[in-house]
């Protein structure tokens, strides 16, 4: 029953996208500047249609969860994807945990998305705000048929099995419980973009209201994608055991690069809002965010490229999603060309104002973008030209490194420069105590053994860890806008997080040793004996636990027991990490095999801050969440 | 000039789309090429993994005929399920030589008359050296031959029924 009334629901979902589509297209092509009433109901009437498309997809999206909740194995998808021996936690996470799934989530978003704009967006002007709503129900048509004709998430098993296959053990963790929803509310949450510069494109309505009306909804997004993204990097660090925090992974690309283009836009939104400048580079910047979001489902969903998270290797569910990126990036970009030039030209300015600083800052980004798509496609290029290669870390640290470390010096400038002018000298004046900073921590540092990128990543953060404070320097705390507040946490994060991956890459000791038990090993301050190993139970898998009691400096010693674990649905071994952590630091321990000899392969790390990187990115988060407060009151109060 | 700028998204689109549309329209290939293709053997010099074969030496295969090189372990199980097709290949004229991973005389003896014994000469590479230095990544591997000592094939994983005649074909071809 519950099965049905979902695919009820999503059939009806499909149907309210299509009516919102319609009603908006033959609104929008009355030009009457007295437009008859009928328009006028029709204006009105898409609003409740994209409500009602929002709760509907929501119900689709909640009988499925109800389904796997419930464990109920007549239905395909969950035989597939769990188990009765589950815990609760996992039973709900898989639900996203598969293709139909996670594609009846991204849909869910989407519309939810729609019906958000259709309850609360107030600034655009009416036209505007209706081709909005009809290009997300453009969007949300499409990945309807998407998931009704070639994934349909309820379809019956029969006869019933008497249990399901299970869920891949590495994602049976409490951070894939909300790792994808985060990063999804992001990745869809940019079509909110997307859709307002369709809308403008098609009302030719761009200008500071606009901007002001994005802005926030970018900002969200936003906010969800760094969330996710620094979960994302979190769960892989811990759960994986290699001790890497990225990897360049094909997916995880997927989800910077719309990250890279969503921040791009954030600040050039700002100046058009601000200055009424940049309006057909903002227009393309939200197109290509939320393309990057598609072209990265279809990177991941089609299978062309392979890599740990490809989990639905299906060439003819490739070609559907394919068809829909080709209709809507293809679309709007066509679009844009076409309209963009019947924009009226936005303000100018000079090259050294805030305004200049917020250009640099987007074309330092989008190179870093460029090179990450590129990085990313070009195993598939050199493919189509009969050669097999991978790209990795070598390539995307090298290219993308040293651009961003020019970003963030950038970054410290940026914010201390007026808008519309300013003058070099005033402007040096303004930047030198961070520079002196900047340059103390680089001689200080220079006889360590950090290597020249860490070295410069370190100073780099500690210049703008200063000078991201110093636009707070002379204003009351209390009268300070709260978006002001929020630039200045974000930046403060960047700078953490910078100094934390720049400790990682310079201070890291690392050792790999076969110990007996009753060895002792030693890895920076800590000494580490092996007492041995011991089986132990959980609720669905079983494991080996290494114990080991660690010492540091000869001070209280501590337990940590990395674990090697069995699961039996489905049978897959997994390796848990131990972990200890301290303020200036962790300890990663990882449990490897035996040796047959009696002894036990043990991965010991000492990572000195590891911890700032994510640490930073809540901060980054922190600072866009005071910043959309600040922006949705400023907004209430008009 | 400009308006001519704002086709260039647009333009970069559709060459990516072409590109992905061209590759989905590709047979998936998950194979791992291997690069040792063409390459000569490394090296080496095996003891007998037991008592009652030769050893294995590099120059073994520099004799003008192609063979065959199963590189195999008496304690993996897919060594074991990939032994009638080994034998099935050695009735068909092949020459085989094997290097035997990690193991012991008697465990490999046992394995041998268990699984059946298709091999001239048996090398006992203990701690796997010769193994990395060929590049094989795991048991069971077969590799052609040619007759100067050069890798013409490899085949990774165990050798299944439908893999027979490709390893013949590949042998007649390394001649």
């Amino acid at each position: 029953m519950i099965a049905e009334a979902g695919l009820a629901a999503l059939w009806l979902a499909a149907a309210m996208a299509l009516l919102q589509l319609a009603m908006a297209a033959i609104a929008l092509s009355s030009r009457a500047t007295e437009p008859p009433q009928i328009v006028r109901d029709l204006l009105a009437a898409v609003r409740p249609v994209a409500v009602a498309q929002g709760l509907l997809a929501l119900g689709a999206f909640a009988a499925l969860v109800a389904l796997f909740a419930r464990t109920d194995l007549s239905v395909l998808l969950v035989a597939e994807n769990s188990h009765s021996a589950k815990p609760m936690l996992y039973k709900v996470a898989a639900t996203w945990g598969n293709h139909e799934g996670s594609m009846l989530l991204w849909v869910t978003v989407l519309a939810v998305a729609g019906g958000a704009i259709a309850l609360f967006e107030r600034l655009l002007a009416t036209r505007t705000h209706v081709a909005t709503l009809a290009a997300q129900a453009a969007i949300a048509a499409g990945f309807y048929a998407f998931l009704l004709f070639a994934s349909n998430p309820f379809a019956r098993l029969s006869p019933t099995p008497l249990d399901g296959l299970g869920l891949n053990p590495l994602l049976q963790d409490p951070g894939l419980a909300f790792h994808p929803p985060t990063l999804y509310l992001g990745y869809v949450g940019l079509s909110v973009a997307f859709s307002f510069a369709v809308g403008a494109l098609v009302t030719r309505d761009v200008g500071r209201d606009f901007a002001r009306a994005m802005r926030p909804w970018v900002l969200g997004a936003w906010i969800f994608l760094t969330i996710g993204i620094t979960a994302g990097s979190y769960w892989a660090y811990y759960e994986l055991g290699w001790g890497g925090w990225w990897f360049w992974d094909p997916v995880e690309n997927a989800s910077l690069m719309p990250w890279l283009a969503a921040t791009a836009l954030l600040h050039s939104v700002t100046v058009l809002a601000t200055r009424d400048g940049l309006r057909a580079w903002t227009i393309m910047l939200s197109v290509v965010a939320f393309s990057m979001s598609m072209v990265g489902t279809f990177l991941v969903r089609s299978g062309i490229l392979t890599s740990v998270h490809a989990f639905a290797v299906d060439p003819t569910r490739g070609s559907f999603i394919l068809a829909l990126l080709i209709l809507y990036i293809g679309g709007a970009l066509a679009l844009f060309a076409f309209r963009v030039g019947t924009v009226r030209q936005g303000a100018l300015f000079e090259p050294v104002s805030r305004e200049g600083g917020l250009v640099l800052n987007n074309l330092l980004l989008s190179v870093i973008l460029g090179i990450v798509l590129i990085g990313t496609l070009y195993p598939l290029l050199a493919e189509a030209f009969g050669v097999q290669l991978s790209v990795g870390p070598p390539f995307f640290n090298r290219a993308a490194g040293p651009i961003a470390l020019l970003l963030v010096a950038g970054m410290a400038v940026g914010p201390l420069l007026r808008w519309r002018r300013d003058r070099g000298r005033a402007v040096a004046r303004r930047i030198a105590m961070p520079a002196a900073v900047t340059l103390i921590v680089f001689i200080a540092l220079l006889f360590t053994d950090a290597g020249l990128m860490p070295l410069l990543g370190l100073s780099l953060a500690a210049g703008l860890a200063v000078a991201s404070i110093l636009p707070l320097v002379g204003r009351s705390p209390w009268r300070t806008p709260m978006p002001i507040w929020g630039m200045v946490v974000a930046h403060l994060g960047i700078a953490v997080s910078l100094a934390g991956m720049a400790s990682d890459s310079a201070f890291t000791a690392e050792r790999l040793v076969a110990a007996r038990p009753g060895e002792i090993n030693r890895v920076g301050p800590f000494a580490i004996r092996f007492e041995g190993i011991k089986p132990v139970v959980g609720d669905n898998w079983s494991a080996i636990q290494g114990r080991l009691i660690v010492t540091r400096d000869g001070g209280q010693p501590f337990l940590l027991r990395p674990e090697q674990r069995f699961f039996a649905n489905p049978p897959t071994e997994t390796s848990e990490a131990a972990l200890a952590t301290f303020w200036d630091g962790q300890l990663y321990a990882v449990l490897g095999r035996d040796d047959h000899g009696g002894r036990r392969q043990l991965r010991l790390w000492w990572k000195p801050f590891v911890t700032l990187i994510w640490a930073g990115g809540g901060l980054i988060a922190l600072g866009g969440f005071v910043s959309l407060i600040g922006r949705v009151r400023r907004r209430r109060a008009r | 000039m400009k308006r001519r700028l704002f086709w260039v998204p647009l333009a970069a689109f559709v060459a990516v789309a072409g590109l992905f549309a061209w590759m989905l329209s590709q047979e998936p290939d998950r194979q791992v090429r291997s690069r040792l293709i063409g390459q000569p053997l490394p090296a080496f010099t095996l003891a007998p993994a037991v008592p009652t074969k030769p050893g294995l030496t590099t120059a073994a295969f520099r004799t003008g005929q192609p063979r065959l090189l199963n590189v195999f372990g008496s304690w993996c199980v897919p060594c074991a399920a990939e032994a009638p097709q080994l034998a099935k290949l050695a009735r068909a004229g092949a020459k085989i030589d094997a290097i035997a991973i990690r193991d012991t005389p008697d465990k490999v003896a046992a394995f041998l008359s268990d699984y059946g014994d298709p091999y001239a000469a048996i090398g006992d590479d203990r701690n796997s050296s010769v193994q990395l230095a060929l590049g094989s990544s795991g048991v069971p591997e077969t590799f052609v031959i040619d007759g100067q000592g050069r890798i013409a094939h490899q085949h990774i994983g165990a050798i299944r029924d439908e893999d027979v005649p490709i390893l013949l074909a590949r042998l007649k071809a390394a001649r």
